[in-house]
Order: C-alpha cells, then sequence, then structure tokens
C-alpha cells in the first residue's frame, strides 16, 4: 500500500497498487501495468515494457540482409507482411531497386489483406474486453480464410517471410488447399466449405472480398448501436488531435482523433497512389471514434483487395527483380550449372552487399506507421538497425488515456491502442 | 391390489411429516444439482452455437449422447484438484464461504410451488423468506472476497456488494408490486390468483415491474452484461480468484442454481407459474392441455433460463458504476412509478384487482 504524503489528520488519502499483469486475461501479451488506484478510479498507471524483448535490432546486425526478414514477421506477430515490407523497402532503397509491377500489386494485396487479418484480431480481442465474446469467434471465422491465403502463398500461417527485396518470394499459386471429410465433417459440409476454393487463389480472395462486407455489417450489428458498447467506449481515452502528434501517435490512432494523416495517401510508395480508396477520420479521438474508424479500414481494404485482384488477373509477369544480385539462380539452372550452384551457396550462406548509407522506409501498418531505419557499412549485414513500433509509442500515452478513468476503462484503453508486445518490446 | 408400489406408497402416508420433508429436500436439492449439471453442457452448447461453434461434444455417457459427459467429467476433475488456501488468507472464512454462497441457493427452493400440490413449505411469508434468503446470498462473495486477501478479489467483493444493495431493492420493490397484485405472500396464493388464461399472469399488467424483476435477477446472480464481480477481463476472476478446485465448483454451483432459482421465480411472480398458458381458452380450455402441472413451469424456467444464456453471448459488459446509476436512476424509479399506477389500478378496480381477492 502506497501511503499519501498527505499530513492532514483527517483526509488521509491512502491510495493503493495493484499489479496488472503481466499474466491478466487483458493484458495483450506481457504487459505489466502498476496501477496506482484510489477505489476503482486509476490515479497513475505505469506500464512496465520489455518482457518479450528479443534483441531483434541487435540480431539483425549478425545476419545476411535476407535472413532478418523472418524476424520481421514475429515483431507485430499479427500484422506479419508489413513488418516485412518496410524492412524490404529499406534494403531496396540502399540497393536501388524497384520491384516488378506484379511483385508491386501483390504487396499491396498482401499489405491489405495484412490489415484486415489485424483489424479483425484487434476487434475481436477489443469487444471480448469489453465483455462482448460472440464477436471474438465470428472474427476468427474470417479470420482463418485469410490465415489460409498466407499458408497457400509462403507455406505458414504467420510468420511468412514472403516479400524479398526485389519482389516476392512466388507468383500467386493457381489452386487453393482444400477440406477433406472427416468423421467431424460430413462429405456434404466439404463441398460446402470448399465451394469458393475450386479455382485459383486470386478468386478465393476475391470471393472473401465479396462476402466480406456483410461480415463486417454483422459485427456492427452487434457493437455499433448497442447502448452499453457505447457507455464503454464513448468519451474514454480521449486524445485531442495536437496532443495525438505530440505523442508521436500514428494510425488509427492519430485518425481517431481526426488528424488526416495516412502514409499510404501522403507518401504512396508501390502503387497506393493508384488505388481508389477513402481515408476515415474520427471526430472525438475517444475509443468509439477509433472503432469506427476500424471498423471502416475494413471496408476500404477490400476495396483495395478488389481492385487488386482485378489488376492482377490481368498482367501476368515476372515478381521478382531480375538481378542476380539480390535474387537466387533458379533450381534448374542449380542443378546443372556449377557457377550457380555456387551462387546459390553463396546467396544463402554470405548474402549480398548493400551500398554504405543509411535510409529510413516506413509503410502504414495497421497499427501505425511501422518504420525501419536502415545503417549499412558496405558489409552483408546492417551495421545497424532500428525498428519503429508505432505501438510504442502509443503505449507511453497510456498513463495520460486512462488517468481518472475506472478500472474497467484501462481494458478499453489498452483494447482501442491494439498494443502487441512482439514490436514494443522487440 | 397389493403390490409392492401400494404397500410403499401406505408406508409414505404413515411417516412422519419431518422425515417426508426431509426426503422432499433430498430430492429437490439432487434435482437442482443435476439441473446445474445439464444446465452448464446447455450453455455452452448454446452459446457454441450463436457462436458458429459445435461445443462440447466429446465426452459421452455409455458411448451415447456426444457431449452429455461434460458436466459429469468436470465435477470429477474439480473435485479430485486441489483446494490451494493462500497462506495469507482468514482460513476459517475462505472455507464458510463457499457454502455460504451455496445455502441460500438452495434453501430458497423450499418455498417454491412446482406444481397445485408439490411444495415443500407453504409458508405464507414465502416472499420474504426468499427476499430474505436471496440477501444472504451475497455474504458468501463478499466473505469470499475479504478472506482471499487479494486485491481482485475484494474489489470484486466490493462491486458484488454495492451491485446487492442496488438490485435488491429495485427488485424488493418489483416484488411489492406482485404482493399487491396478489395480496398474499405465498407463493402458491401468488399463483393461484393469476389463473384465467396468459392475460391474466401477472406480466400483463405490471409489465415494467416485469422487466425491472428480470434485469435485476440477472443482475442479482452475476450474470452477463452485470458480471462485474466476477468481470473475467479486468479483475480476472473477481472474488473466486484465489478458489480453485471443489471450492471453485460450490461458487460456480450457486451461480448457476442461482439462475434456476430467479427464472424459476420469475415464472411464479409473472408468468403463471405451473399454469397453462392454454387455460381460459374455449376449445383447447377444456383439454389436458389447459391443465395446471409441473411441466409448465418447467417449461417457463427453460425459457428464461435461455434468456440469460442469450444475454451472455450477446452484451458487452457494463462498467461498474454505470450499473450502480442504472439500478438506481432507472429501475426504482420506474418501479416506484409503478407500484402508484397499481395503486390507482385497484382503486378503479381493473386487473388483478377486477376479481375480489379478499375473502
Amino acid at each position: 500500500m502506497a501511503q499519501s504524503t498527505n499530513d492532514h489528520p483527517l483526509a488521509e488519502i491512502r491510495n493503493y497498487t495493484m499489479n496488472f499483469g503481466p499474466q491478466h486475461p487483458s493484458a495483450h501479451g506481457v504487459l505489466r501495468l502498476v496501477l496506482e488506484m484510489d477505489g476503482e478510479v486509476i490515479q497513475k498507471a505505469d506500464p512496465h515494457i520489455g518482457l518479450l524483448h528479443r534483441a531483434t535490432e541487435k540480431l539483425a546486425e549478425s545476419k545476411p540482409f535476407n535472413q532478418s526478414i523472418g524476424y520481421m514477421d514475429r515483431l507485430d506477430y499479427v500484422s506479419m507482411m508489413c513488418n516485412e515490407h518496410a524492412y524490404v523497402l529499406a534494403i531496396e532503397k540502399l540497393l536501388g531497386i524497384t520491384p516488378p509491377e506484379r511483385a508491386q500489386y501483390i504487396r499491396v494485396l498482401f499489405d491489405e489483406i495484412t490489415r484486415v487479418l489485424n483489424h479483425l484480431m484487434w476487434l475481436g480481442a477489443h469487444a471480448l474486453d469489453i465483455g462482448a465474446m460472440t464477436v471474438f469467434l465470428l472474427c476468427f471465422k474470417e479470420r482463418e480464410e485469410l490465415m489460409d491465403v498466407y499458408e497457400a502463398v509462403s507455406g505458414t500461417r504467420m510468420h511468412a517471410t514472403y516479400y524479398r527485396p526485389g519482389g516476392v518470394y512466388r507468383d500467386l499459386p493457381q489452386s487453393m488447399p482444400k477440406y477433406q471429410p472427416s468423421k467431424w465433417r460430413s462429405r456434404k459440409e466439404v463441398e460446402r466449405l470448399n465451394e469458393t476454393r475450386a479455382g485459383s487463389m486470386l478468386d478465393f480472395i476475391d470471393a472473401f472480398a465479396a462476402r466480406f462486407p456483410a461480415s463486417i455489417a454483422d459485427y456492427e450489428t452487434l457493437l455499433t448501436d448497442n447502448r452499453i458498447w457505447k457507455q464503454r467506449t464513448v468519451n474514454i481515452g480521449v486524445v485531442p488531435p495536437e496532443r495525438a502528434l505530440q505523442l508521436g501517435f500514428s494510425g488509427p490512432m492519430l485518425r481517431g482523433s481526426g488528424v488526416v494523416w495516412d502514409l499510404r495517401k501522403k507518401q504512396p510508395y508501390e502503387v497506393y497512389e493508384r488505388m481508389d480508396f477513402d481515408i476515415p477520420v474520427g471526430t472525438n479521438g475517444d475509443c468509439y471514434d477509433r472503432y469506427l474508424v476500424r471498423i471502416e479500414e475494413l471496408r476500404q481494404s477490400t476495396r483495395i483487395i478488389r481492385q487488386c485482384v482485378e489488376w492482377l488477373r490481368h498482367n501476368p509477369g515476372p515478381v521478382m527483380i531480375d538481378d542476380r544480385k539480390v535474387r537466387p539462380p533458379s533450381r534448374e539452372h542449380m542443378k546443372g550449372d556449377m557457377e550457380s550452384l555456387i551462387h546459390h551457396f553463396k546467396f544463402f550462406t554470405e548474402g549480398y552487399e548493400v551500398p554504405a548509407g543509411e535510409t529510413y522506409a516506413a509503410v502504414e501498418a495497421p497499427k501505425g506507421e511501422f518504420g525501419i531505419y536502415l545503417v549499412s557499412d558496405g558489409a552483408n549485414k546492417p551495421y545497424r538497425l532500428k525498428c519503429r513500433a508505432p505501438g510504442f509509442a502509443h503505449l507511453a500515452a497510456l498513463e495520460e488515456m486512462v488517468r481518472g478513468h475506472m478500472l474497467a476503462d484501462v481494458v478499453a484503453v489498452i483494447g482501442t491502442q491494439d498494443i502487441v508486445f512482439g514490436e514494443v518490446d522487440r | 391390489m397389493h403390490t409392492p408400489i401400494t404397500h410403499l406408497l401406505a408406508l409414505w402416508g404413515t411417516l412422519p411429516d419431518l422425515i417426508r420433508t426431509v426426503v422432499w429436500i433430498l430430492i429437490i436439492s439432487i434435482a437442482v444439482i443435476l439441473c446445474v449439471a445439464f444446465l452448464t453442457l446447455w450453455e455452452r452448447k448454446v452459446i457454441g452455437w450463436m457462436q458458429l461453434r459445435r461445443g462440447p461434444n466429446r465426452v459421452r455417457i455409455f458411448g451415447l449422447l456426444p457431449g452429455f459427459g461434460q458436466p459429469f467429467a468436470d465435477v470429477f476433475k474439480l473435485l479430485t484438484k486441489e483446494v490451494i488456501v493462500p497462506s495469507s488468507s482468514n482460513k476459517f472464512l475462505f472455507r464458510l464461504a463457499p457454502a455460504l454462497a451455496l445455502v441460500p441457493a438452495l434453501a430458497a427452493w423450499a418455498v417454491i410451488p412446482l406444481s397445485p400440490a408439490l411444495v415443500v413449505s407453504k409458508a405464507n411469508a414465502g416472499l420474504l423468506y426468499l427476499l430474505a434468503l436471496s440477501s444472504m446470498g451475497v455474504y458468501g462473495i463478499i466473505l469470499a472476497g475479504w478472506s482471499s486477501n487479494s486485491k481482485y478479489a475484494f474489489l470484486g467483493a466490493m462491486r458484488s456488494a454495492a451491485q446487492m444493495v442496488a438490485y435488491e431493492i429495485a427488485m424488493g420493490f418489483a416484488l411489492v408490486g406482485v404482493l399487491m397484485a396478489a395480496g398474499s405472500m405465498n407463493l402458491g396464493k401468488i399463483v393461484g390468483h393469476q389463473q384465467g388464461g396468459v392475460l391474466a399472469w401477472n406480466w400483463f399488467w405490471l409489465f415494467p415491474l416485469f422487466v425491472v424483476y428480470l434485469i435485476a435477477g440477472v443482475a442479482e446472480t452475476n450474470r452477463a452484461p452485470f458480471d462485474v464481480a466476477e468481470g473475467e477481463s479486468e479483475i480476472v476472476a473477481g472474488f473466486h480468484v484465489e478458489y480453485s478446485g471443489i471450492a471453485f465448483a460450490l461458487f460456480f454451483l450457486a451461480e448457476y442454481a442461482n439462475m434456476i432459482l430467479i427464472s424459476a421465480l420469475t415464472a411464479v411472480f409473472f408468468f403463471g407459474g405451473w399454469l397453462s398458458p392454454f387455460a381460459g381458452y374455449p376449445v383447447i380450455g377444456t383439454t389436458f392441455l389447459a391443465d395446471p402441472s409441473f411441466f409448465w413451469l418447467g417449461l417457463k424456467v427453460f425459457v428464461f433460463l435461455f434468456l440469460f444464456l442469450w444475454f451472455r453471448a450477446t452484451f458487452p459488459r457494463y462498467r461498474y458504476d454505470q450499473i450502480m446509476r442504472l439500478g438506481w436512476k432507472t429501475l426504482i424509479p420506474v418501479t416506484l412509478v409503478w407500484i402508484c399506477v397499481e395503486m390507482l389500478m385497484s382503486a378503479v378496480h381493473i386487473g388483478p384487482w377486477a376479481k375480489p381477492w379478499f375473502h
């Protein structure tokens, strides 16, 4: 118990401290909050971080450039490909290469799929934190479909390592994996599940994008006009726009406060300037506005996904730059040609050298601006790597957002910040 | 005909009242506990279906009925787990609390009329007895939260205490309305007074009170959206965060027994208890469907229990101060206003007061 320093005999205020996490159902991983409370009202919130520190930045200094791509997935582990994207962009900037157009479209497509993945995870977890558990399951049903897309294109559901400097690892597959009948799934049910999986991956994504707006409407019926939901989110964790800028907010946290800022529009990378989409902006900067912003982003992402699918259908082509510096020789060459075999071996062990210099590349990740600051001294490894994680700046504002609110609101604010400790602790 | 059964029945008739009552108490308690077991299964199934999943479907009884073994498997698991008593807790109260939570939940069944003939005690002050017992239940929760010596548990206990006080009043006022309509505190008489078809049941004339009672009932049982006392995502498990094994199971049992109790009471007070919804209509009113029986009470209880589960799957959780606001500023004024309306209704002799109940 923390005793107040107030020594007036009658007005002895006795706040108490409480440990919130790291093992708490709403700590979103390993957040440890030390709360100083007066009854249920938060006087002070002290976030402790570092419990998931894995030294990603330091590890990257000891590996060839390509071998750190997989580590980027593990930063914000619910928006994997966006992290890869920033890293790969930084390397490409230093190398001075541009991936082929098709690769750029694929990247935009998967960035938006990732945004949907992340926002579905956020929506489910946020609703569950506030007590509405059905939304969580509904979100995960759709999320699972997109996880299948990840798996089909990269071979793994989560940590894809799909983007490479100079393009993407491979072109989109022509078929989707299908469900098999089992003891628990009848033939009929399997047929229904496989309906959209008959064609190529683009068909599957297109079918998903066609029906996904209806699912968003479902989530909204459960939450948007729900009185309890509004009572729990409206005017909770209000951040005025100028304060949001001072605190270094980005992404939906910034837009929820009414600041029109989106890297996809302001500093377009890849082919975003060709995409037709809108940026939703809030007005009050409370949890409810940020909720509405993210829900609208789900719709806008679906729009971008459809545009990408349309373009990709009609424009076949290479997905990797034809530059033997950054691309390994094909299997065919490698098996038949001695020099190619040596090249292949050197490529994967020693990697390639990146010209000396420094750069900063940022993408609009689902949580905000995810940037990589990369310094190269001309060797085959980065001299220094620094991740600019959006969640870190957001978490720093937690104290300010929850002070004076009640314990239950802490949970709502952690949810609305969309914190993932992979990127905060790195 | 002198079969063993008729012998037994004859013997039953000769037994002293005390023994007969004890046997009935045992039967009803065991029935309630069994209902709780299957209610947990039904809850998980229903919520599973609402969430597009299957719910428990593995544990079987005798290789049949997938999922039906789940409640029993859960009970055996909890029975065999260690009951951890925190070293800094008040050990006596810590062990006493689960029993204090469960006993009122079961004892209240003594005055519930299950059918026209079947009630353990035809107490004239049945309604008062129920109010007294439902206030007792909160002691288990407060003691559990306090004796655990954990801040989370303590917060849960405080929330629960404040919530109980607020909703007990709203509930009490709603029951005052029922009392005025029936002119009796005997639950059997309250049901008997609602005879005469669906529109003669209390819900029609006391609709606002019915809504208040149902909301207060959900709050009294600490169920979603009023489950701030255990508030999973805020204070982890609230008052029972330190409990494990069978001690936890007792709290669980008490919560579900209370749910069934509140559903039964809603049926008795506002939906004519054992009365058939078909009674009082021209043709169907003369068939067996119109007979009052335990079946109708069971059906009504089932419907209200389903509401509890539906709420849980749908609503987000209220914040603690919002619950207080709802209780004090909305529910209590509604009941007070409607009690005044009832006074007017009884003065002009409409609704439940149209029939002379006083002789």
